[in-house]
């Protein structure tokens, strides 16, 4: 029990709860029914640093981008009605990605709601299908317990985000405030326990029997921090790892065994390596459609294993011969005693010799008169040495960043994998700069998706916030145009996209920015962005009509996927570029 | 074949919602749902009946809704021994002639006349589903003017298993299943 006793408001309590789950830092904007819980933030100015984004769906993606990068619970705060509603784009791609956040909502008075007050909405309900819970505030006794439990909920199990909607009358009324450290009582949160003896057998087993296994590393691998547990055993057993877009970075991309990202946009030898596997370990990832393909045809040879925190995502897509419902990291280190070490020679040179056809056809190595995407990606992996926190939106140089930006560490990638949110980069990177001090970071953006936060520009300028925008400016939403370009015979309908004058726009929030048109520049610019301290904008104007191959498209399977083209004016590079 | 659940919940506001809105958002068919308070104080007690013809989507639906903050406990008892009732109030205008059929039926199946008036008569029976809608078939001749159905609950036979929050890893087992076992305890 907490010694403290003493008579608060609702709305210092629920600072004071915040201040107890160890919260620095919130993303908010103000209005009508959460007016009580900023005026008492400024009796906690010193322990709470809070930011006035532009849009409140902005506050939930910093929140997201905050909780990625550090694995801490983010926090977004907003007033009822259009506040509320604006941050349901948030929860959703929080919900998605497993991301923890807690949204705080002020509500209208107890006594009328239900009412149609002015900006009631019953985003407690509204809320039910994109947060892992959510909570109406009727008593001013079960506040702080109610904020406890929501921290608890959201970072907890497969993490989340929760909703705390609170009416106006109780953050105004007073109360003893108690926060307790008792255990939360809550009945019906599931939590897996230990995992039998014998399931842990069968894993091994089937593991030691297998000759072209695959692991498949999804988000799980970094949300169980269980990175070293996922490597120790490839290591050991010699087997090559494939990982989800959201499992960038959980294990080592320049690690031999790491063979990249599968699915929709995967290399070739990624996807070919897991139809043509005997045995899949699928580790915290749930078989997304753009992972999979078709279903039918879908890695049709190999036993699976799927380990997942949340049991409704076992056999939920793909039927799997065991299920492990566990803790990620906790099983693994459990099962490593008893895997075989093994040398797979032959399984590692096939999927190298597919490894080889690609590379020729690799897009780095096109002549071309204007800027790729791809390379400008990869200049900005190597200007960054490889060591910056991406934070990339949604389209192709998303898919882009993807396969040409290689990540050694974890939770150097965030992106917005489940909901594809376009919009979601600049507030996340925001939010992620609260946590990520020292590491540079670096905004990856189409001129489509930039346009949908734009305003959260103030907030980058308001903040200092230090961070450097990368726009890939094509001139289209190019992901949507390149399926007009395959599927509806290149009738570009709405696709084209104009911008503003990023530099002039940037000029005008006092933020530096630069444009440039040729590979040479790039490095040299990022130079002067990277010299920056705060905000900085770098516009790469971009080919209008690049692709993002290899692809897989809708509706068959991960093996029949669209091949880059062999490039006709390139010369073949088989050497592995690294950075210095 | 139809599946029928029973599911523990927190007796808080907003828990019928939040089952109905995972039904309506995962496409499961819900056939219906009863709901009252248990024996325990803060704990109600659901009857959900499901009609979901795919076996690895009932697994999921489990999952699903124990997933659900408020949801403490569920059971497919599809193919347990349990009793399982429904009550149905009928409505019906009937001729004095018809009286003493009405009578037969209502022997036959056992059911009662609650409310008699000039406009009116109304019946009650409380059984299982199957017989329920054997006994409507048998008012057909008469006039009905209204049905009201509860759905269906069900209670299992035997021993009372414990629900309580510390015995929900008893349920462990469920959770590890193979699709085997998923099929022999969802059917
Ligand atoms: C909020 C939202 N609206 C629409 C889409 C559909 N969409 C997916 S990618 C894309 C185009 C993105 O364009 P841009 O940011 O310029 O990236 P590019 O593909 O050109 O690199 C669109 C419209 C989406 N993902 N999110
Ligand atoms: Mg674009």
């Amino acid at each position: 029990m907490n010694q403290t006793q003493k008579i608060l408001t609702g709305a210092e309590i629920i600072w004071e709860s915040l201040v107890q789950e160890g919260v620095e830092v919130v993303f908010g904007y103000p209005g009508g029914t959460i007016l009580p819980t900023y005026d008492a933030l400024n009796q906690y100015r010193d322990k709470v640093h809070h930011v006035l984004v532009r849009h409140e769906q902005g506050a939930t993606h910093m929140a997201d981008g905050y909780a990625r990068s550090s694995g801490k619970v983010g926090v977004a705060i907003g007033t009822s009605g259009p506040g509320a509603t604006n941050m349901i784009t948030g929860m959703a791609t929080a919900i998605l990605d497993s991301s923890p956040i807690v949204c705080i909502t002020g509500q209208v008075p107890s006594n009328v709601i239900g009412s149609d007050a002015f900006q009631e909405v019953d985003i407690t309900g509204a809320a039910i299908p994109v947060t892992k819970h959510s909570y109406l505030v009727t008593d001013i006794k079960d506040l702080a317990s109610t904020i406890r439990e929501a921290f608890f909920v959201a970072r907890t199990g497969r993490p989340g985000p929760v909703l705390v909607d609170i009416p106006k009358d109780i953050q105004n009324e007073s109360t003893e405030f108690v926060y307790s450290t008792d255990p939360i009582n809550l009945p019906g949160y599931h939590l897996p326990k230990e995992t039998n003896e014998s399931h842990l057998q069968e894993f091994a087993d089937m593991v030691n029997a297998a000759e072209k296994p695959v692991i498949l590393a999804g988000h799980g691998v970094l949300l169980s921090r269980a990175c070293k547990e996922v490597m120790d055993i490839a290591e050991k057993a010699s087997i090559p790892i494939a990982t989800t877009l959201l499992g960038i970075g959980g294990v080592p991309e320049s690690h031999p065994l790491v063979l990249g990202m599968m699915g929709m946009h995967g290399e070739s030898w990624v996807n070919h390596a897991i139809q043509d596997a005997d045995l899949l370990i699928a580790c915290g990832m749930r078989f997304d459609d753009r992972v999979t393909g078709t279903l039918k045809t879908y890695s049709p040879n190999s036993k699976k294993i799927h380990i997942d925190i949340d049991a409704s995502e076992i056999n939920k897509n793909v039927l799997v011969d065991l299920a492990v419902h566990a803790d990620l990291g906790t099983v693994l280190r459990k099962v490593y005693p008893r895997i075989e070490l093994s040398k797979k020679v032959d399984w590692l040179q096939t999927i190298n010799s597919w490894h080889k056809d690609s590379q020729s056809r690799d897009i780095i190595n096109v002549k071309s008169e204007r800027l790729i995407g791809a390379q400008v990606i990869r200049e900005i992996w190597k200007g960054t040495n490889g060591k910056a926190l991406i934070v990339s939106d949604v389209g192709q140089h998303q898919m882009l960043e993807a396969q040409y930006y290689q990540h050694d560490e974890p939770r150097t990638l965030l992106t917005s994998g489940g909901l594809g949110t376009m919009g979601f980069s600049l507030p996340a990177a925001i939010g992620a700069s609260f946590h990520e001090k020292d590491r540079e970071i670096w905004v990856i953006v189409g001129d489509g998706s930039i346009q949908m936060m734009l305003m959260e520009l103030a907030t980058a300028m308001q903040e200092n916030a230090n961070i450097n925008i990368a726009i890939i400016n094509n001139g289209y939403l190019g992901m949507v145009r390149q399926w007009q370009e395959l599927f509806y015979d290149a009738r570009y309908a709405e696709t084209p996209i104009s911008s503003p004058d990023y530099v002039k726009l940037a000029e005008a929030y006092s933020i530096s920015a630069y444009r440039v048109n040729t590979l040479e520049n790039i490095i040299p610019t990022m130079k002067k962005a990277q010299n920056e301290k705060g905000p900085s904008l770098i516009e790469f104007i971009v080919e209008e009509h690049g692709m993002v191959f290899p692809m897989v498209p809708a509706g068959v399977g991960l093996h029949e996927m669209i091949q880059r083209p062999y490039p006709e004016n390139g010369q073949t590079n088989t050497q592995e570029e690294t950075v210095s | 074949m139809k599946q029928t659940l029973i599911t523990l919940v927190e007796d808080k506001p907003g828990v019928l919602n939040r089952v109905a809105s995972l039904f309506r958002r995962r496409n499961f068919n819900i056939e219906s749902l009863s709901v009252g308070k248990s024996e325990t104080p803060g704990v109600s007690r659901m009857t959900i009946v499901a009609n979901e013809p795919d076996s690895h989507k009932r697994g999921n639906l489990y999952f699903n809704l124990l997933k659900l903050v408020n949801v403490i406990a569920v059971k497919d008892v599809s193919s347990l021994p349990c009793i399982s009732r429904e009550t149905i109030l009928v409505k019906m205008t009937i001729g004095p002639e018809q009286l003493n059929d009405l009578n037969d039926v209502i022997k036959k199946f056992g059911a009662r006349i609650v409310d008699m008036g000039s406009e009116s008569t109304i019946v009650e029976a409380m059984d299982e589903e199957s017989v329920i809608n054997k006994m409507i078939e048998a008012f057909q001749p008469f006039e009905i003017t209204e049905i009201m159905r509860t759905g269906k609950i069900a209670m299992r036979k035997g021993k009372t298993h414990n629900i309580s929050s510390n015995n929900i890893n008893a349920q462990l087992d469920d959770l590890s299943w193979t699709p085997d076992h998923i099929t022999a305890y969802q059917n």
